[in-house]
């Protein structure tokens, strides 16, 4: 049995009276995808940055494969792993590079061939001297994915990793991240605004809207509580108040 | 403290360095280019007013030494900035690397930078006007570390600066050093400056370090109780900026304002 490797409990945020994250409760089983999903505004980020202790919960708990965030900070840190759209890698050194100086932040053995192997096995092993500002935006997407598996993580938190992309390549990283679960066992929290992405990869959904959870469960779950054909055809729903979910949960 | 990495973070500059001519030949452009004009400009002060018989030595030495300290803010305060203008400061913060370790590694990074250009602007201050700062004896290693650390504590406080108000502050991270200059008795004396602004250059450890450095071309003595001034303020200001640096960060947690930092 699956055992929770994230509890989140009450999370709380408030930036100047205005709430992002209200009472969020929830937990994440080990080798799970879970999709955040919510138009903008809706906590997604703050959420993942608040369990990656970049953010300051205003109250409530996070417990990561069971430490207190606050007290196993380090220890935390070394065993989940981020990547992100909108966060880079400096593009004035190569791939090699970039890669070997976060292999040494986390400690990682052997790291010439922990690099190799994960540029291989992301097909972009031919890049391993190229300069990262000449990467194309896909390849990018996968030297980041590289940096945030150095580590082995058990828990990867992704932040619209395939926005940007086009849907080509879009699809390739949807393949790798289910093959990054299936290969490593990981858990992988992540939000995009890709309905069709969401629903394809996830095992659950968690539906935001306005800092608090609407919903949640597996995505044809979500679908039949907002009597929906599409995650796409939900998130309209929610978005433009015509849902008929009741309460947020 | 890991000092792996520490060393990570080294070598993620290094990298920097080695890949960028631009950015390398920063580190040296400044420091000779001080050093040549002001060298001529002390050269035709001196065939103007002969009596002037240590001017080179005074104004030369305070050249080189204010550049360690500007050098030593700089290799904190931009070395932060980089990972800025990268948006690779969110990388840093998922990871398990701790704030002081990053702080660290940069006092590291900025003590090699000024090793290099405060070479560099001696070998050429000797070569071009016959003027040997190595004169000054062993009295130049307290004078290095003093002004050193009171650059890193500068850099400190604009790294703070840069967490809480992003790129707009990144005017503090070339001029704040500047801002301090006119109390640092760098090229006069503290006893020219206005006797309501004395205290104030006495609160401030570099004017100690240059009064002293002109004490030593001058006497030839070590100036123990400017070093003692020096180094007790510098321990102050240091300590200060670094609970600046920690409030900033907790600040910028609570705001949310380190994605933006990240991201902008």
């Amino acid at each position: 049995m699956s055992i929770a490797i994230l509890e989140i409990k009450d999370l709380t945020k408030e930036f100047k009276g205005v709430v992002a994250v209200d009472r969020v409760s929830f937990t994440m089983k080990s080798g799970e995808i879970l999709g955040l999903l919510g138009p903008n505004g809706a906590g997604k980020t703050t959420l993942i940055q608040m369990i990656l202790g970049l953010v300051t919960p205003t109250s409530g708990e996070i417990k990561v494969l069971g430490h207190d965030f606050n007290r196993c900070r380090e220890h935390i840190l070394s065993c989940v792993n981020f990547s992100s759209t909108y966060v880079s890698l400096p593009t004035s050194l190569t791939v090699y590079e970039n890669l070997a100086i976060f292999a040494k932040l986390y400690n990682v053995l052997n790291p010439k061939k922990k690099i190799s192997d994960l540029l291989e096995s992301f097909e972009i092993g031919h890049l391993i001297h190229v300069l990262t500002r000449n990467l194309s935006s896909g390849q990018l997407t996968r030297l980041s994915l590289a940096k945030a598996l150095l580590n082995d993580p058990q828990i990867l938190f992704l932040d619209e990793p395939t926005a940007s992309l086009d849907p080509d390549i879009a699809d390739k990283t949807r393949r790798l991240l289910k093959d990054i679960r299936d290969r490593y066992g990981l858990a992988l929290l992540y939000t995009s605004h890709n309905m069709k992405e969401m629903q394809e990869i996830s095992d659950r959904i968690i539906f935001l809207y306005q800092g608090r959870i609407l919903a949640a469960g597996s995505p044809s779950e979500i679908l039949s509580i907002f009597d929906g054909e599409s995650l796409e055809d939900v998130f309209l729903k929610v978005v433009r108040g015509k849902h008929t979910a009741g309460n947020p949960l | 403290m890991k000092l792996y990495r520490i060393a990570a973070i080294i070598q993620r500059h290094l990298y920097l360095y080695r890949r960028s001519v631009p950015r390398l030949a920063e580190i040296f452009f400044w420091p000779i280019l001080d050093v040549i004009v002001w060298g001529f400009v002390t050269i035709y002060l001196i065939g103007a007013q002969p009596n002037l018989p240590r001017f080179v030595a005074f104004f030369l030495g305070a050249l080189i030494l204010w550049d360690i300290l500007y050098r030593s803010q700089q290799g904190i305060s931009i070395s932060f900035l980089e990972e800025i203008w990268s948006k690779n400061l969110i990388n840093l913060f998922v990871s398990p690397m701790r704030p002081s370790e990053f702080i660290l590694a940069l006092m590291v990074m900025s003590i090699a930078k000024l090793l290099v250009a405060g070479l560099a602007s001696s070998f050429l201050a000797w070569l071009f006007y016959s003027f040997n700062l190595f004169t000054l004896g062993f009295s130049l290693i307290p004078f290095v570390v003093n002004l050193m650390v009171m650059g890193w504590s500068i850099g400190i406080i604009t790294t703070g600066a840069l967490l809480l108000y992003g790129q707009e502050a990144e005017m503090w991270a070339w001029g704040l050093a500047f801002f301090v200059q006119p109390f640092s008795a760098v090229f006069y004396p503290i006893s020219v400056l206005p006797s309501w602004i004395q205290p104030i250059a006495l609160m401030v450890p570099a004017s100690h370090i240059f009064e002293g450095m002109r004490v030593v071309i001058e006497k030839g003595t070590l100036p123990i109780d400017h070093l003692m001034m020096a180094g007790v303020f510098n321990m102050i200001y240091l300590a200060l900026a670094l609970l600046f640096f920690y409030r900033s960060l907790r600040v910028a947690k609570e705001r949310g304002l380190l994605l933006h930092r990240g991201t902008e």
